[in-house]
């Protein structure tokens, strides 16, 4: 039986990838991933402006007082080495690449232009072997319409691919007023492949203390839905790869990937349930099913399910949600 | 700003302010008449007292906007839980009507302090500040503890400061924090080298008791001219409460009339030496950098003397004046100069060596993490009639950390096990008592989580990460190794303590 498939031009065992997460974020993590038989690795996001809010923060407290009597010019020593988390990063990059048998995939979160550029060019040379940006932006300004959200992440894309060799996959939000358009349009400024999906943050109100409470709690199978939904109908659609997540908890999880035309699922929140052994659990699943089902491959059922044979897949999708709402009777679960 | 409806008048703010900017009075509510319209008063929280007005009056030209007294408030609005009981408002808006407001306060009296509870913070913050406005930083953590110790023990005071911050904001001359109050009267205070401050301090005691010996034998001597009665009661006053003090002045005021005018050499000399009559209280100041590095021979000496002293080390756990250089009370794992790389050695733990001595009233305390207990401690520090010494964990700029925040971070040190508090109390011993108490619980927060909210740690986990985690690892392995030893320690039967060396004769 043959669980292989190829990711952003990369040949992978078998399908199911770890994706960025605590988990990905030291060298151990990553090789306990490995050892419990990850095909690939996206390592924790290096944020931007999380490093600039360290500098800041660094800045302030360092030069806080300096030079403000005669007695000290300053209260702490120089250290020349001091970087803000970058390099600690890169070391840590630079070392599961070479560790790992297995693809070390960057993450970049990014902010500014010369942030996106400069990091991603730092991580190619860190030795990933591919490169995730995570275009993660809330846009709360009214001002800014949908289509300048979408020109800045495709102006983003066009300036990393100009600038790194690696593979370059980008991991979008499901919120665009058109996911096709805009997944064609980050195929067309060069994204070798998409990601489905990044999640929100999700703040919350705790009614006892009226305090918002931040959160981003862990994704369950009750969320992969919109994932499948949008991968059946970019499936044959975009010339490009496609990886599934948010919501693969098990085995079944990453069938249905498989079947809407996924070439990786991505899993994050069920290893940290779990634990990283949990990946093995999920492939040996994966086998059960195939072999239970009379398939000898992933190849042979990927797509089996997606949306590329029906020719007005929003019609369809109207239809059926027509049908279950006028099927709906009281007191009846659908 | 202060909240009047949402104040719950319980000194929290006061007590940890640096510069004395806050101060509480309670008194009667016909004084309000004349009062300024922005002049605010409410009934004042406590059964019993209908007619009583509370003012908490902010200093606003004074503030120096740290918003330490807006963390450490307790009470917010119940809608807007940002709105605590004291919130930092634009000062330029507040001056004018804050300057009218503190020139009706001042015309207000000091609670009598002799109906002041002094043991609790709620109380103390009723008592008049003799140390106030200095040149410390914005959200110093050493001040407070400044301040409470002229709030406890007031013109009684008698300051022996070693060089250091506290020598630098304690006279920025021709100013000075140390104030004198209604009387004229106020703490005493001197500045010796860096490297003899305790013995300089042990000098003012032997001083002081020379001089009382002095003033009682003349008194003995003069009691026919000054009244028997008088200089018996006098010579047998017990001085411990205020009331004791306030009626002991009264008695040295009577002694002085009685002499007024006198040309006789005894006379002469007992008018000279009569404020001796009234106890002192001998406190030793200084920093870590003094304490446990530069005069840490001539403190073990003091110690070692037995004499009625009192030690405040202001610990902020580096030199913090000279730019933050290590001293021995740095801790394992911070980044200082000369220990950029992380020091490799925990902290001396000057507090069980001064223990072992075993007569030696010692105290950790932290201001943000108990209060109650710091005030307690000092008060009971100053109680004891042999040597005493407090250590008093001290937020600093040199932690590299949001000082508004410091008392959430003391709090952290304690409740990480790192900074326990702790009362060595030798009288305990007479009632049969193991004289050590440990006062915080068991260690309930990793290290890290109290250290990584300061550069002087965190910065070591960029430069040196590896460095970084061993040393967080050792740092973590050395406080449970010592409190282990504390919590041993504070688990004896009181009968492990009998009999001690100054109990037995033969």
């Amino acid at each position: 039986m043959s669980l292989a498939t190829r990711y952003l031009g990369l040949q992978l065992a078998h399908p199911i990838v770890a994706a960025a997460s605590p988990l990905t974020a030291t060298l151990d993590g990553m090789r306990r991933l490995e050892d419990a038989g990850a095909a690939a690795v996206v390592m924790s996001s290096l944020f931007e402006e999380q490093i600039r809010a360290e500098d800041t923060a660094y800045a302030l407290y360092t030069e806080h007082g300096s030079d403000s009597q005669a007695e000290a010019g300053s209260y702490f020593p120089e250290l020349a080495d001091y970087d803000a988390g970058v390099s600690g990063h890169l070391e840590t990059l630079q070392r599961a690449a070479s560790a790992l048998d297995i693809p070390v995939i960057a993450s970049l979160n990014g902010t500014t232009s010369e942030g996106w550029i400069a990091y991603a060019r730092d991580l190619e040379h860190a030795g990933a072997a591919a490169l995730e940006l995570n275009v993660y932006s809330i846009p709360g300004d009214p001002t800014v319409s949908g289509a300048e959200v979408e020109r800045r992440c495709l102006e983003i894309v066009r300036a990393v691919k100009s600038t790194v060799g690696i593979p370059v996959s980008v991991k979008m939000a499901p919120y665009f007023s058109s996911v096709p358009h805009m997944a064609a349009g980050l195929v067309g400024a060069g994204a070798d492949g998409l990601v489905l999906f990044n999640r929100f943050y999700s703040p919350d109100i705790d009614l006892a203390t009226l305090r918002v409470t931040k959160a981003l709690p862990l994704s369950t199978a009750a969320e992969l839905p919109l994932t499948l939904v949008w991968t059946a109908l970019l499936s044959r659609r975009v010339g490009c790869s496609l990886a599934a997540g948010r919501g693969v908890e098990s085995e079944q999880e990453v069938v249905k990937c498989l079947l809407v035309g996924a070439d990786v699922v991505m899993t994050a929140s069920a290893l940290l349930r779990h634990g990283p052994q949990h990946v093995t659990a999920m492939k040996e699943g994966l086998v059960r099913w195939l072999a239970e089902n009379r398939f000898d491959s992933v190849e042979a059922i990927r797509g089996l399910k997606d949306a590329s044979h029906v020719a007005d897949a929003g019609a369809f999708l109207r239809s059926q949600y027509i049908t279950l709402l006028s099927d709906y009777l009281p007191g009846k679960l659908v | 700003m202060w909240e009047s409806d949402l104040c719950i008048q319980c000194g929290q703010c006061a007590i940890v302010c640096p510069h004395s900017v806050i101060r509480a009075k309670y008194y009667d509510e016909s004084r309000l008449d004349g009062a300024p319209a922005a002049f605010k008063a409410a009934p004042i929280n406590a059964r019993g007292y209908p007619e009583s007005r509370f003012t908490l009056q902010v200093y606003v030209e004074d503030c120096t906007g740290c918003g330490v007294c807006v963390e450490n408030c307790p009470a917010h609005s119940e809608t807007d839980f940002a709105v605590k009981a004291i919130n930092m408002k634009d000062r330029l808006q507040h001056v004018e009507a804050g300057r009218e407001s503190i020139r009706f306060f001042e015309t207000l009296p000091w609670a009598d302090r002799t109906r002041v509870n002094f043991a609790n913070v709620r109380g103390v913050q009723f008592l008049e500040p003799l140390f106030e406005f200095s040149g410390a930083c914005a959200g110093c953590g050493e001040t407070p503890y400044l301040k409470l110790m002229s709030q406890l023990f007031g013109d009684r005071l008698q300051i022996a400061n070693a060089t250091g911050c506290s020598s630098i904001y304690g006279a920025n001359l021709p100013t000075t924090p140390w104030a004198a109050n209604a009387d004229g009267r106020g703490p005493a205070w001197a500045s010796s080298l860096f490297e003899d401050n305790a013995e300089f301090g042990l000098g003012y005691r032997l001083a002081i008791d020379s001089q009382t010996a002095q003033a009682r034998a003349l008194a003995q001597t003069l009691a026919g001219r000054i009244g028997g009665d008088l200089v018996t009661a006098i010579l047998q006053a017990p001085q411990v409460t205020e009331s004791d003090f306030r009626v002991q002045r009264q008695r040295v005021a009577a002694l002085k009339a009685a002499l007024a005018g006198a040309t006789e050499p005894d006379a002469v000399n007992l008018l000279a030496l009569a404020d001796f009559l009234v106890r002192r209280s001998v406190w030793i100041v200084g920093g870590d950098g003094w304490a446990y590095d530069i005069d840490y021979g001539g403190l073990d000496h003091v110690l070692a003397a037995g004499k009625d002293v009192n030690i405040l080390v202001l610990d902020t756990e580096v030199y913090s004046n000279t730019g933050g250089q290590a001293s021995k009370a740095t801790p394992l794992g911070a980044s200082a100069k000369f220990a950029s790389a992380g020091k490799t050695t925990p902290r001396k733990d000057l507090a069980m060596m001064a223990i072992a001595y075993g007569n030696v009233y010692v105290a950790q305390i932290a201001m943000g993490a108990n209060n109650e207990q710091a005030l307690v401690a000092m008060r009971e520090a100053e109680a004891y009639s042999g040597p005493s010494m407090i250590l008093a964990y001290s937020q600093c700029i040199a932690h590299g950390t949001d000082l508004r925040h410091g008392m959430k971070q003391a709090a952290r040190a304690v409740a990480s096990g790192y900074w326990p508090l702790f009362r060595f109390d030798p009288t305990m011993r007479g009632r049969g008592m193991n004289p050590f108490r440990l006062d915080s619980p068991r260690p309930r927060i990793p290290l890290e989580e109290y250290r990584y909210n300061e550069v002087r740690f965190k910065s070591l986990t960029q430069t040196h990460p590896d460095a970084a985690k061993r040393m967080l690892e050792q740092a973590q392995a050395a406080l449970e190794e010592r409190y282990r030893g504390y919590e041993d320690l504070a688990a004896r039967d009181g009968s492990r303590f009998h009999p001690h060396w100054q109990d037995a004769s033969s």
